[in-house]
């Protein structure tokens, strides 16, 4: 398919712009001028609307099918929340107008809304009191890092090291890293959980945090957060949750209460605000009562007279992360979307989602091989095709063959730890009939890994394109046109 | 229960085809003292309910207000068909694009994303987007660091103020050295002061054009200066001034950043945005985030991916070149979408609507008595007025008259209590502008 | 494939010692691990480097690996051609795909490297 700057032809306009109203022209020095204009296509409004149509229809979300990507909580997107989120009242919203005087009673509804959100927020994990300015999950662990190294200042401590499982998301370490921390990474253990002996020995003064994941990254509950939380509070670390994996514990565990002193939550898994092919989403982190004062400037805040304003005045914080008061418009989504689920609403979010993976993994593990099998798993299983390898059949291959068959492949190969990994989170909204149907093509794939391993090797067959040469991608660096 | 599909039914056969009795049996994994100490959440409420709601939050904000409040955000125009297509849920519920061959869709919009900035900016490498322009400018700075392995950044006290607080603000805990430097008295980049501070352990020197206020400048000589003491040079950009304006490639600029907003996104109270973060060929193993290539399939078929994927955390970890994961993806197809319909005579009309207007809107106010305009340097839609009182009463007696007039700079700078940075875009007529002035010279009399 | 006139690391170079020189590269087990390599982070001429220090990152799609070096000494020559050519690491590991030359090393220190069939009892392990 053409590329937008290949359609066209020299002269065409897409939108039409008034005609200038005023008597003057810029008086701007030729200097300062472009001297070739920007390269820009020159198309009409009908051929980019067919151009990004046909480009939609080349492209794969929840909306289309089933979308078991683990770690990720690709649940459907309610329609409501694009409703709401593109009312005027809030689309038109410049955000300097509640920096001027007499400007913050006019963004009222705005700053309720930032400041519902955070109560619920707060509520739901435990935690005293969110920003909910972090841009998104990774943003999130940065600020979480820089509240942890503000804390450690403050108290005149020397910590130089964060300590995470070897089954952490990539982003853990390198959030830490870019704080300045020094990473130790500690393996898990058989079960795929942490190594809790190992992580006391990883255990010294100069630990500044612990970063885990809660349910961890294989979808398992880890029972020894509390015991291992009191050591690390013992040498005055801090435990940072990893929130990616909320989905698993509404209403049934909430972080604040098990010894987690910060965390991240990603409004665009478990809150279900739309990915958007890989953003815009956001990362609000919360704390506990110790690490208020450290929160981002600023934070806004119901004035006695229950009116809503923006505190400025914070003397301990670590500053300002974002431009103004976050993404808005995902807060907003993710607003909507808890009080259309409420209280019960949010349990059952969690007790379906560990359902679905259950049900999953109990019908899978005839056929491939559990990561891990514990009791049960949380809101993801993990499979390894090690079973599927011995025809040449591997991890991508499955994944691969999955989309012939229409669905959207798991997470693969991740976490590290597990060889060929296969990570299924099929979420609460799926029904039973589309688990049915995924779990019979997974069954199919296995039994052709052995009868026609050739068909799995070269899927996709189905799409636009098939297997892509990344190979050539990297060394040629085509990276515009 | 809403978005929930299952019924209670079908949740027994899959409790059944587990072997549990109950779901508090798959929770088993969970001690039992660790339940939560409170979940005061209210009762779910219906769609109709949540409706009502969220309009009557929505109609506690002021929208019928003149906008001519701009700091590096804008009310610019945006063609009907940006949102119509970014609306379609195949691209807005998908996830980052993993599977190449069923993500073809975002990925090569994001390679004519890159391509789009590429041109607009002059540079030769663009990545697929960070979170804002404030955060594409921090990350500019820290790779400015890591490729010269030098600690001072100086910043130009004409990058905006926001920008400059991020910056203070993410550095706090890095061995990183900032220095910032104000303008000169016209409202520019101070020269004379910058080329003092640039020295042998100067990582980058950081810009903006148009800088806060404003102005305009050409930063070649500055960018001179970086270079020959081994130091880079850093601009943010407002993208619509690109129209008109001279790129930042030809000024010899190592990395371009600034805010995506105005091209083709609602202001939404702050967010979400994206910022664009663009450099030369050179550098671009230290470039953070994601980036799309151009390749092929065995038959030969064009296609797109993820490429020099080896920067990223999720296989560099610690050693990443950032952090960044989730960046703004549907942000910047919007903006690929609005740079199409705009096209290339639009940008330059745009830019040229916005310039005039801006420069009518400054003659009117400043024909207004003791009304003068602060600094002497050509601006393009933004400037400087100062009034004869405090810019925050004016502004506040303002609003009331249905205007949000611009930004008072007193909180920001010292001595400009009297000043107000007016930004005007294409969207404003001719006969708002004249009503600003006349309230504006109203508020003024009553004084 | 584990020549015998080398010495090797628990990490997968591979090191040959002249008089007071030594050429460094990967071997074949890891070029095979990595699969196909697209970029070579080359160390600069002039660099001093410890034993187990680190000297450069070799890249495919999917990894990223850094180069220990086997040996002390002070970089001497670069391999510059495998800038436009990384794959010659995957064709000819021990020959064309060397990776750097040091100079003012130690043979000493050779004692505390793998033999080559100290180095295939390790690969046929994994």
């Amino acid at each position: 398919m053409k590329l937008i700057f290949e359609k066209g032809v020299k002269g065409r306009r897409g939108v039409k712009l008034p005609e200038c109203d005023v008597p003057v022209k810029f008086d701007i020095p030729r200097n300062f001028h472009r001297a070739n204009d920007a390269e820009l296509p020159e198309v009409s409004e009908l051929e980019v609307v067919r151009h990004y149509t046909e480009l939609s229809r080349r492209n794969f979300g929840v909306d289309n099918n089933f979308y078991p990507l683990g770690s990720c909580t690709m649940k459907y997107n309610p329609k409501i929340d694009e409703e709401v989120c593109r009312y005027k009242g809030f689309t038109e919203l410049h955000p300097l107008l509640p920096q001027l005087r007499h400007g913050g009673m006019l963004t009222q509804g705005a700053l309720e809304v930032i400041y519902n959100t955070e109560r619920l927020l707060s509520e739901i994990t435990g935690m005293a009191e969110f920003t909910m300015q972090p841009l998104a999950g990774a943003h999130g662990e940065l600020t979480g890092t820089m509240i942890i190294a503000a804390y450690h200042r403050d108290k005149g401590n020397k910590k130089t090291k964060i300590v995470v499982p070897d089954s952490s998301h990539g982003t853990n370490p390198a959030s830490a890293a870019i704080c300045g921390y020094s990473i130790v990474s500690v393996p898990s253990n058989s079960e795929g959980m942490i190594d809790y002996d190992a992580f006391v020995k990883a255990i010294d003064s100069e630990t500044a945090a612990v970063m885990l994941t809660c349910p961890n990254t294989l979808g398992l509950f880890e029972p020894e957060i509390k015991k291992l939380a009191q050591k690390v509070h013992e040498v005055d670390g801090l435990m940072y949750c990893d929130g990616a994996n909320m989905n698993a514990i509404l209403g049934k565990v909430r972080p604040g209460d098990i010894g987690f002193d910060l965390m991240h939550i990603n409004l665009h898994k478990t809150f279900a605000t739309p990915h958007g092919g890989g953003g815009p989403g956001a990362g609000p982190v919360g704390v506990v009562e110790k690490l208020r004062k450290f929160l981002p400037i600023s934070l806004v805040v119901k004035r006695n007279d229950g009116t809503y304003a923006l505190d400025y005045d914070r003397p301990s914080s670590i500053g300002f992360i974002a431009p103004f008061y976050g993404n808005f418009g995902i807060i907003l989504r993710a607003y909507c979307y808890i009080l259309m689920l409420g209280k019960e609403g949010l349990a059952r979010v969690s007790e379906n989602a560990v359902l679905n993976a259950n049900y999953i993994k109990e019908k899978l593990k005839k056929y491939y091989q559990v990561a891990h099998d514990p009791i049960a798993c949380m809101h993801e299983c993990v499979f390894s095709s090690v079973k599927q390898n011995k025809n040449g059949v591997h991890t991508l291959d499955i994944a691969k063959r999955l989309i012939d068959y229409g669905f959207h492949p798991p997470t693969i190969y991740f976490p590290l730890i597990v060889k060929e990994a296969i990570m299924i989170e099929p979420t609460e909204t799926e029904s039973k009939e589309t688990l049915d149907a995924f779990i019979e093509t997974m069954i199919k794939i296995s039994q052709e890994s052995e009868s026609e391993p050739e068909t799995v090797k070269s899927a996709p067959k189905t799409t636009p394109v098939s297997r892509l040469d990344e190979v050539a991608a990297a060394k040629d660096m085509d990276l515009r046109f | 229960m809403p978005y929930i599909s299952n019924t209670e039914k079908q949740q027994q056969e899959m409790l059944d085809a587990i072997g549990v009795k109950s779901v508090e049996d798959l929770f088993k994994p969970v001690p039992k003292d660790f339940a939560p100490a409170s979940f005061r959440i209210p009762k779910g409420k219906s769609e109709i309910e949540v409706r009502q709601h969220l309009h009557a939050l929505a109609s506690k904000n002021a929208t019928g207000l003149t906008c001519f409040l701009g700091g590096g955000f804008y009310d610019h125009f945006i063609p009907s068909a940006v949102d119509a297509l970014v609306s379609r849920s195949e691209f807005y519920t998908a996830y980052t694009p993993y599977q190449p061959e069923i993500s073809q869709g975002v990925l090569q919009a994001i390679y004519e994303y890159q391509t789009a900035i590429c041109r607009l900016t002059g540079m030769d490498i663009s990545n697929a987007s960070i979170y804002d322009g404030g955060t594409a400018l921090y990350e500019a700075a820290m790779m400015a660091a890591r490729i010269t392995k030098r600690k001072k950044i100086i910043v130009c006290e004409g990058v905006s103020l926001i920008y400059r607080t991020m910056l203070r603000s993410y550095t706090k805990n890095l061995y990183l050295n900032f220095v910032e430097v104000p303008v000169s008295p016209n409202g520019t980049a101070d020269r004379e002061k910058i080329f003092r501070e640039i020295d042998k352990d100067t990582a980058a020197v950081i810009l903006q054009n148009p800088n806060f206020f404003g102005c305009i400048d050409d930063f070649s000589d500055i960018a001179q200066k970086a270079h020959s003491a081994g130091a880079l040079a850093v601009c943010s950009v407002y993208p619509i001034s690109l129209g008109l304006l001279k790129p930042p490639s030809e000024m010899g600029m190592d990395i371009v950043t600034g805010e995506g907003q105005s091209l083709g996104l609602p202001l939404s109270f702050g967010g979400p945005y994206f910022g664009f973060l663009a450099t030369t060929k050179q550098h671009v193993r230290q470039m953070p985030g994601r980036v799309v290539g151009r390749t092929h399939d065995k038959e030969g078929r064009q296609g797109f991916v993820f490429t020099l994927q080896t920067r990223e955390q999720h296989i560099r970890r610690e050693k990443a070149t950032s952090n960044i994961c989730t960046n703004s993806t549907l942000n910047t197809i919007a903006a690929t979408i609005y740079l199409s319909l705009i096209g290339k005579n639009g940008l330059k009309e745009v830019a040229a609507l916005c310039a005039n207007k801006a420069g009518y809107a400054c003659q009117k106010l400043t024909r207004i008595k003791n009304v003068k305009k602060k600094f002497a340097a050509p601006f393009f839609n933004e400037f400087v007025v100062e009034l004869p009182i405090d810019a925050n009463n004016a502004v506040s007696a303002l609003i009331d008259k249905g205007f949000a007039p611009g930004l008072p700079l007193g909180r920001f700078y010292k001595g400009m209590d009297n000043c107000m940075l007016v930004a005007v875009t294409e969207k404003r007529t001719k006969e708002e502008i004249g009503h600003l002035k006349e309230a504006l010279e109203g508020v003024l009399k009553d004084e | 494939m584990v020549p015998k006139d080398l010495k090797y690391t628990e990490k997968h170079e591979w090191v040959k010692v002249a008089g007071n020189t030594a050429t460094v590269g990967i071997t074949d087990y890891a070029q095979h691990a990595l699969g196909d390599i697209t970029f070579v982070q080359l160390p600069e001429a002039g660099k001093a480097v410890k034993q187990g220090g680190e000297l450069g990152v070799v890249e495919s799609v999917k990894a990223a690996s850094d180069i220990y070096s086997p040996i002390s000494g002070t970089v001497k020559e670069a391999n510059t051609a495998l800038e436009a050519a990384p794959e010659t690491i995957n064709k000819d590991p021990y020959n064309g795909g060397w990776i750097c030359k040091l100079e003012g090393v130690n043979a000493s220190e050779l004692s505390s490297l793998l033999s080559p069939e100290k180095y295939d009892e390790l690969i046929s392990k994994v």
